[in-house]
């Protein structure tokens, strides 16, 4: 075969490899992403439909046995509604109310029904830099 | 008065940094070499300045000098010397100011040892790294308040987070930063390249082992995160694809990308724009993984909390990425490959395949990475993807990796013939039959992906140990040495070569590590009362009796107390039974609202695993006390504190120790149901072995060559430098 004509090939097949590496990231993160709430955006949440819920632990909502944990999360910034989480599993060592979390989240009857092994808590580690008011 | 010197030092670096940019571009611009030298030392005087900030912080931090407003919110006087050192870069200031310093040092050490070389390139280079320079103490001088001083200092200090007490605390931030800040020196020589159009292999040559270290060191401190969360962080697992590590692993990728594609550019003159554009991104991706930690832009439990750096960063690598595409653009006429690729069955193939796949790893990462940020741009709703998506992508990817880096080393250059083909492959390719059979046959079909990691691994090692041999082989043949002298002769005589198989050994075993542990873990979240046992693959664990005990810092002052178990493993039906103790260790909380007991256990907690590891298999055990049932004790405690206001210092400090040994007392005399997560995992200890078998190659290649390779590889060069001659 002609030598450009064999360059153009190979570049016709390394950018339709990458184009269909390119359509299937696209395709699958939009399809298997689970949307990013806090809980003052939960309230139109359709039942079945995993999301991402982010927000901090209310204060005197922790109540646990054995390895069932239900808690209630609110905003980030405080106050606004909050929403009741149950989480089947171990809770990460920083678990506190007051923490930061983020755990996915499925709608059950009035509540949400954390997936197991899905609850992170914000490391305070180095980070004590709450912004300064 | 010391942190007013810290201040001083800081203000000056700043100035030098821009004194230095100035001096080096009017040197270079002007041909005045008194500039350009000047310029220079202006790096090492940044280096000078620093070490002395970086020493007056780490000894107020060793003193507990509670003045120093840092200090005094990341130590304390119960936390061990040991992590009072590693508290400094515990902190957003702290660790900004670990990340300039090494940039200076690591400055230095290139800009000394090219003093005489690269007069064109270096004083532009000098003048980037400078302009880091500049970014990061201007960071610290108007937005971080590194050496802020308390009015009224704290008779105690906060404490560092007990998360971060674990020895590879010590050495992982300061690896990851090396490696950041090494992939800043080719990034710098390469700007220099393009402006003066010097982009031969010179620049490359020079910058060859800088790059090699960063590489080094940013994986070393990937693995050392790895291996952190693998035991401090109590959930068993060593990776989880978060923002933060995959900032790390980014620039990992392209590095290593360039590590490879080099080495065209160096034999045949290929390659030059892909080379150059390499290391810009990885230049700026080390850049962005600085950013995301401290921006806050994407949700990361190990985020800094928010800050105010994120705008200055997204500058900064706004700057970078605009610069760099519009220098490549304008020298592309400089930038063009001498030779083309002859074959697709050739080395050059199987290195740009390696390329593209090590490239469409980072791409994959970075989209999953920034994905919240792309869904919102697009539809206007935060979303993120989780572990399962990345591992859809990255698990065929890496196996294509595997497979490359055994192909690499047997296929010829420019072009391999049926014979070459027949000679080089034959035995490794009969080495993964067999072992794909042995694996068929021992039953190991369970997932087809860990059994195609073992096979491609196998035939890894088949390639490699056959080009060792054969390496041996034409070595004592031509010495009559014996076989360990001639293999150190070997290795000696072409250490680049070799360090890099060995690197691919590593990379193999590690993933087979990778694979195992993913596909054939077995774990259990199990609750347990003393006397009960629970199977885990082959293991029987017994909850023995639950342990407790009061742990007093070196100064007598409690540091914390831990409640554990003790735990009785037998392998099989009639092993041995052995031991293991795993607890969770509370440490006081320095919230004074809440009373003298019970702020002992609202405090941090971390969990201490009990792990079991062998070369086969890892037992790892964690529990999560239930302390629920002593709640009503520690109300009463604090009830009793609060009234005994007649009660002098020593006597509550006396009567506080009583009251918490009674407590810990009773957790174990009646202990409630314990909560354990057990984990059965095959080859972990392969992922460690893996990279210390990586870093140990690397180590190989990087090592300074001796007095006769030296000569070779300057008789290469000149040979080099003849031909270019002769084509101009």
């Amino acid at each position: 075969m002609d030598p450009s004509r064999k360059r153009r090939t190979r570049l016709v097949v390394a950018l339709t490899c990458a184009a269909l590496l390119a359509v299937a990231l696209v395709y699958t993160s939009f399809s298997a992403a689970s949307e990013a709430r806090q809980p003052s955006q939960l309230a139109s949440a359709e039942p079945g439909k995993t999301y991402q819920l982010t927000g901090r632990v209310a204060a005197g909502s922790w109540t646990h046995e054995g390895t069932e944990h239900t808690f209630r999360v609110e905003d980030r910034a405080g106050g606004g509604p909050s929403v009741p989480v149950r989480y089947v599993g171990q809770v990460p060592d920083p678990f506190r109310e007051g923490r930061e979390i983020l755990i996915d989240v499925k709608r059950s009857g009035a509540g949400f029904e954390g997936q197991p092994d899905s609850l992170v808590t914000k490391c305070p580690s180095k980070f004590t830099a709450e912004p300064k008011t | 008065m010391v942190a007013l010197a810290g201040s001083v030092c800081l203000a000056a670096a700043l100035a030098i940094c821009l004194y230095g940019i100035g001096a080096s571009l009017y040197g270079v611009r002007a041909g005045r070499r008194d500039f350009v030298a000047s310029g220079r030392r202006a790096v090492y005087a940044l280096a000078g300045l620093l070490v002395v900030a970086m020493a007056i912080l780490q000894m107020a931090f060793v003193r507990s000098d509670f003045a120093f407003e840092l200090v005094a919110t990341h130590s304390s006087t119960t936390t061990p010397l040991f992590y009072r050192v590693t508290a400094v870069w515990s902190s957003q200031e702290g660790s900004l100011l670990l990340w300039v310093l090494l940039l200076a040092l690591w400055s230095s050490l290139i800009l000394f040892m090219t003093r005489r070389r690269l007069r064109e390139v270096a004083p532009y280079a000098t003048a980037i790294l400078l302009g880091f320079g500049a970014f990061f103490c201007a960071l610290l001088v108007f937005l971080e308040s590194l050496f802020a001083v308390l009015a009224a200092p704290p008779a105690e200090g906060t404490g560092l987070n007990p998360l971060l007490r674990h020895p590879s605390m010590m050495i992982h931030p300061p690896m990851l930063y090396s490696g950041y800040t090494l992939f800043a020196v080719p990034f710098a020589f390469a700007i220099g390249a393009l402006v003066t159009r010097r982009l031969g292999s010179e620049w490359i040559r020079s910058t060859r082992p800088f790059t090699l270290a960063a590489w080094l060191f940013l994986g070393m401190g990937i693995v050392l995160g790895a291996r952190w969360s693998y035991m401090e962080l109590g959930w068993g697992g060593y990776w989880a694809w978060d923002p933060v590590e995959n900032a790390s692993l980014m620039p990992w990728l392209t590095g290593t990308a360039f590590l490879h594609s080099v080495m065209i550019q160096e034999k045949r003159g290929m390659l030059k724009v892909w080379n150059v554009s390499l290391v810009l991104a990885t230049g700026v991706l080390a850049i962005l993984g600085t950013f995301l930690v401290r921006s806050g832009i994407l949700e990361s439990i190990h985020a800094f909390g928010a800050s105010t750096l994120g705008i200055p960063f997204l500058v900064l690598i706004v700057v970078m990425i605009g610069g760099s595409i519009a220098l490549v653009a304008s020298r592309a006429d400089h930038l063009r490959s001498e030779h083309r690729l002859d074959s697709l069955l050739s080395r050059e193939a199987a290195f740009l395949l390696n390329n593209l796949v090590l490239v469409a790893l980072c791409f994959v990462v970075f989209w999953g990475t920034f994905f919240p940020l792309i869904s919102e741009a697009f539809t206007g709703e935060e979303a993120s993807v989780g572990p399962p998506w990345f591992n859809r992508y990255i698990a065929p990817l890496a196996l294509i990796l595997v497979l490359l880096s055994g192909i690499g080393p047997l296929i010829a250059w420019r072009r391999a013939t049926a014979a070459n083909l027949r000679r080089n492959f034959a035995l490794p390719t009969g080495v993964a039959v067999a072992v794909l059979v042995g694996l068929i046959v021992g039953g190991v079909t369970g997932s087809l992906g860990a059994l195609l990691m073992f096979v491609f691994a196998a035939f890894v090692f088949g390639a490699l140990g056959q080009e060792l041999v054969r390496g041996v082989r034409a070595r004592r043949a031509m010495s009559r040495d014996s076989a360990p002298v001639a293999l150190v002769a070997l290795v000696r005589r072409n250490r680049r070569r070799y360090g890099g198989y060995t690197v691919h050994v590593g990379v193999a075993v590690l993933f087979v590590g990778v694979a195992a542990s993913s596909a054939f873990q077995d774990q259990r979240l199990v609750e347990l009362r003393p006397g009960q046992t629970q199977r885990v693959d082959d293991y029987a664990i017994t909850y023995e009796r639950p342990t407790s005990r009061l742990v007093a810092a070196s100064n007598g002052r409690l540091e914390r107390i831990d409640l554990g178990a003790r735990l009785q493993v037998r392998e099989g039906d009639g092993g041995p039974v052995r031991v293991l103790e795993t607890f969770k260790s509370y440490f006081p909380s320095t919230d004074a609202s809440l009373g003298p007991i019970s702020r002992f256990f609202e405090g941090e907690a971390t969990s201490e695993v009990a792990l079991r590891a062998g070369f086969r298999e890892d037992l790892w055990a964690a529990v999560a006390p239930d302390i629920g049932r002593l709640r009503p004790r520690i109300e009463e405690g604090d009830e009793v504190f609060a009234n005994a206001t007649e009660l002098s210092r020593e006597d509550r400090g006396a009567f506080l120790a009583e009251a918490l040994r009674g407590l810990s007392r009773s957790y174990t005399d009646s202990p409630p149901p314990a909560t354990f997560r057990f984990i059965a995992s095959p080859l972990v200890t392969w992922i460690w072995l893996g990279a210390l078998i990586v870093f140990f190659g690397a180590g190989i290649a990087l090592w300074p060559a001796g007095a006769g390779a030296r000569r070779r590889a300057t008789a290469t060069g000149l040979a080099r430098v003849a031909r270019e001659l002769e084509r101009a």
